[in-house]
This record gives C-alpha cells, structure tokens and sequence, in this order.
C-alpha cells in the first residue's frame, strides 16, 4: 500500500537551532532518505519551503480569491512529506517513526486512496 | 450441542475466519453461515470430530462460495474468490497452537493504538467477547447508533489504512500490549465502579474484563498481563462487600471481610507473586501487590500500612500521577494520622492537580472530619457531591454530610 507521511514541524523550533544543529538535522534526513530508499519504501519525498512562503487559493461563486499563508493558525507547520510504499499500517508506521521530524514535531501517515480508473 | 460449541468456539473459529479471508465483515458472515450449515446438518450426519475446524472450513467455503455468486457484478471479488480458493485447506493446518495465536491477532488488531480508545473498547468486546452493540451500549450508557457507527468506522479504517492481522514485533510488543491491557482495565473499571448511573458496579462488565485478563495471560504470560489479572481478581474478591443489602456503598475500612471471595484471592496473590519474581513488572502489578495487602489483613487496624506506602512510593516512581499521589495520601493517613495525610492532600489540590475529581475531595473530607475540623469537612464534602455522577456514591455523602450536622 502506498502511504502519504505528512512532516510537520514546529518552524520557529527549526529557526532557533544553531548552525551545526541544523546540519546534523539536514544530515539525518539526508540518511533516512537514502535508509528508505534502500529498502525499498520510498516512492518520492520533499521538503517545503516556510510558511510564509505559502499562498491558498480558493474558488467561492466563480471568482478566484487569492489569501496569504495556509488555512489554519497551528503551533506546527506543515514542512514536507514522503510517499512510501508498505506492506501495511504497522511498516509505515515504522518507516514514519524514523523521520527526523518524529523526534520534533509530528508525521501524519495518511494511506494513499486508489482508484480503479478503466 | 451447536449452541455449546457457538458459546466456547465461536470466537475462535471468526478469529481464524478472519486472518483466512482478510476481512472483518465477509469473516462475521462466514461465521454466521457456518454456524447455520451446523444446526442444519449436524443433527443429520453426527457432530464432526474437530467441530472447530469444520466450522472453520465450512466458512471459508461459503465466503467463496458467495463471492463467486457476487462476481458477477463485481470482477474484483472473482479474483479474490479464486487467491482464497487457491490457499492450503488442509484442517490439520488449523492446529490449536495456529488458533489461539489467531485470538491473540484479533486482540492486537482490535486494540491497535491506530483507532481512537472508545473504539478499541467497542471492538474488542464485539469481536473477542461476542457481547452484541445492544449490550455494548446497555453497558456503557451509550445509545446502540453510536456504538454501532464506532465499530463501523473502525473496521473501516482496519481495512483502509491497512491496519495488519497480526502480533505486534518483539520491539512493539510491551507499547502494543499496554494499549490491550488499558482496554482490559477500563472495561473492568466500568464494571467495577461505574462512572455513572445508579448501580455502583456491572459485573458482567468486570466479568468479560477478566475473561480477557484470563485469555491474555493464557496466551501471553507477560507480568503486567498477570499483574492485570491479579489486581482484577482481587478488586472483583471485594464486590460482596463492597455495597450494603440496600445498594448503599461500604467503604474498605467497613466492609465485612468474611463476604471477601477466598479462591479469588488466592488466585490474585499467586499471580501477584509470579509477576513481582519476573523483576519485569510495572504499574498493574504493582497496584495489585497494594490490593493483595489489603486482602491479606483481617481488619482495617490490621492492615501492614507502611508496606502500602512503600508500595505507592514505587508506583509513583515508576508510573507518577496525581492519583496514585492522593491514594498513597491516604494510606500515609493511615500509617501516621491524618493530619499527615492532610497536609500531602492539600498540596495536591493546592497545585491545581484533581480539582474535579469527587474522590480527592471526599477523602480531604473525611480527614478534616477525623480532626474535627468540621467546616472544613462540610465544604470538602458538598464540593465531592458537587462532582459526583453516581448515586450511591451521591447518598453515602449526604449521609456523611447529616452525620456531621449532628
């Protein structure tokens, strides 16, 4: 089954780590990401820009209404994710369980819906 | 004689139905036909001579064979059909030691920490214990519709997220098994001190919680699953004792302790012992040791106090709460008076911790009125009745409440 694992961080926590700090952070991801690669888990994966780097965009009675930042207000911030493929809930658990974020903030892991398209 | 075997197998044999066919839903109908070709044709052709396995078989063979009948509408359960047709049938592949590590996959997977806690309570005693959603809703107050949508959605989700029919691995094996022991314990706790309503206790709630207390350390001889089972059979050892004849609630102090039940003592110590010499245990075990203190005292007075202390300050150490820090209160009112309690009560309560727990202020309460503090007494008593939900517990503190106003 694939999975999605939805990263999120606290931004301000990332921010405030010392250089060195944050290289050994960049250092496990850079390991995981090859770890799961390796075994045959990951699908894709990528690492999002800041927050307020982002724009949401909504259509409400045919007109485009563009606004600043996402959503919600939330102590963490949505920060990157990975698409893994699993045996099932209890390997993409495990799999998630090691994203350097775990330890910080948080992982979603969201099975991915498949469709029959004939 | 099929009513006999539904009663002690039909667990086992839906266990089984649904690793074989990987689907809660098709498995409980399986069940359900498989039971119905037994009335119909045991009393014909004589009782098989492993009614288990031919139960097992018997639904394996009806959900293919209503696949097969479904595919023609749906392509997807042709395939299916013709994979689970293809599988080794032999019933021999169906030994008991298969079997029972089945009833432990379904414990697990009803219980994976994946689904919300009210669910995982209302699955495991749909699935492992048979109790219908009637029954499951009479015992939690809750209405059928609701405990019917939860066990719904967690199937649901069981299917879609790919929650896997299995036993957890060696290192998720003690996370995993808490989460199991946690819904063994609240389905006795309901049992045994109902948050509600206007009996004190359910027995037949504890009594499945101990069932599955039972079945797990059957299965699984962990020490916490015993010491879970021990502080169960111990509590349960009580029940007699615990309410007068007009269902009025009698504290541990004033309880006859002839009424206590001896074999579940008995029992309850010995798996106490067992668990404690495993050097492995932890909090269940450890409030069960404090429950088995308890039962070996012929009286209150007599009752080995700094022992339960001791007790408590390991519990506190290994598993710290609030609660735990308001029982050991208690019992060191007992070893050395109750301003000495006191004094431990009232910085729980005065660091904001247990400010609406009925039971923090009812044992404040009964201190202050042991030290004759009266007003005191009062205020902690009414602020107790204030919080209380029950209503044996409601009367007995209002008979607190006249006996101090004499």
């Amino acid at each position: 089954m694939k999975y999605l694992c939805l990263i999120y961080d606290e931004e301000k926590k990332l921010g405030a780590m010392s250089k060195s700090e944050s290289d050994a952070f960049m250092a496990e991801y850079f390991k995981f990401s090859d770890g799961i690669r390796k075994s045959g888990h990951y699908v894709a994966g990528e690492a999002l820009q800041p927050v307020q780097t982002a724009t949401t965009v909504r259509i409400r009675n045919g007109k485009v209404s563009t606004t600043d930042g996402p959503f919600a207000e939330t102590k963490e911030q949505l920060g990157g994710f990975y698409i893994i493929n699993a045996k099932d809930l209890n390997d993409a658990l495990r799999v998630a369980s090691q994203i350097p974020s775990a330890r910080l903030g948080s992982v979603e892991v969201r099975p991915v819906q498949e469709f029959n398209r004939q | 004689m099929v009513d006999a075997v539904y009663r002690s197998d039909s667990r086992r044999v839906l266990a089984t139905l649904i690793r074989l066919l990987g689907d809660f839903d098709l498995a409980e109908e399986a069940l359900h036909d498989a039971f119905a070709a037994a009335v119909e044709g045991w009393p014909r052709d004589g009782v098989p001579a492993n009614p288990r396995a031919w139960l097992v078989s018997a639904g394996r063979f009806k959900a293919i064979d209503a696949m097969r009948r479904r595919a023609r509408f749906d392509a997807s359960l042709a395939e299916l059909a013709e994979r689970l047709d293809a599988e080794p049938t032999d019933a021999a592949a169906w030994d008991d030691a298969g079997v029972e590590d089945d009833r432990l996959r379904l414990v697990f997977t009803c219980c994976h920490p994946a689904l919300p806690p009210d669910a995982q309570v209302a699955l495991t005693l749909r699935e492992v214990c048979g109790l219908t959603t009637e029954e499951i809703a009479r015992a939690f107050l809750t209405a059928p519709p609701t405990v019917a949508q939860r066990i719904v959605r967690a199937k649901a989700k069981i299917r879609d997220a790919g929650i896997p029919y299995q036993l957890p691995s060696r290192t998720d094996l003690p996370e995993r098994l808490n989460t199991v022991l946690h819904v063994v314990y609240l389905v006795f706790n309901e049992g045994y001190s109902a948050s509600s309503g206007v009996s004190l206790t359910r027995p037949d709630l504890s009594g499945e919680a101990i069932r599955l207390g039972r079945l797990l350390v059957e299965l699984l001889p962990e020490p916490e699953a015993m010491g879970l089972l021990a502080l169960m059979l111990l509590h349960e050892a009580r029940r007699a004792a615990r309410t007068s004849a007009t269902g009025e609630l009698v504290l541990l102090d004033d309880q006859d302790r002839a009424l206590w039940n001896r074999d579940q003592i008995a029992e309850g110590t010995a798996l106490v012992k067992q668990a404690l010499a495993s050097r492995r245990f932890g909090p269940y075990t450890l409030q069960a040791a404090i429950a088995a203190v308890h039962a070996e005292a012929t009286s209150a007075a007599a009752t080995d106090w700094a022992q339960i202390v001791g007790i408590y300050d390991v519990l506190a150490g290994a598993d710290p709460s609030p609660v735990v820090e308001l029982n050991r209160a208690a019992a060191v009112a007992m070893r050395d008076g109750p301003a000495a309690g006191l004094v431990l009560i009232d910085a729980i309560l005065g660091r904001g911790d247990l400010p609406d727990y009925s039971l923090a202020h009812s044992a404040r309460a009964d201190l202050c009125r042991r030290l004759g503090r009266t007003a005191e007494a009062r205020a902690s008593y009414e602020r107790a009745l204030a919080l209380t939900r029950q209503e044996p517990q409601r009367r007995f503190l209002e008979r607190r409440l006249a006996e101090l106003a004499q």
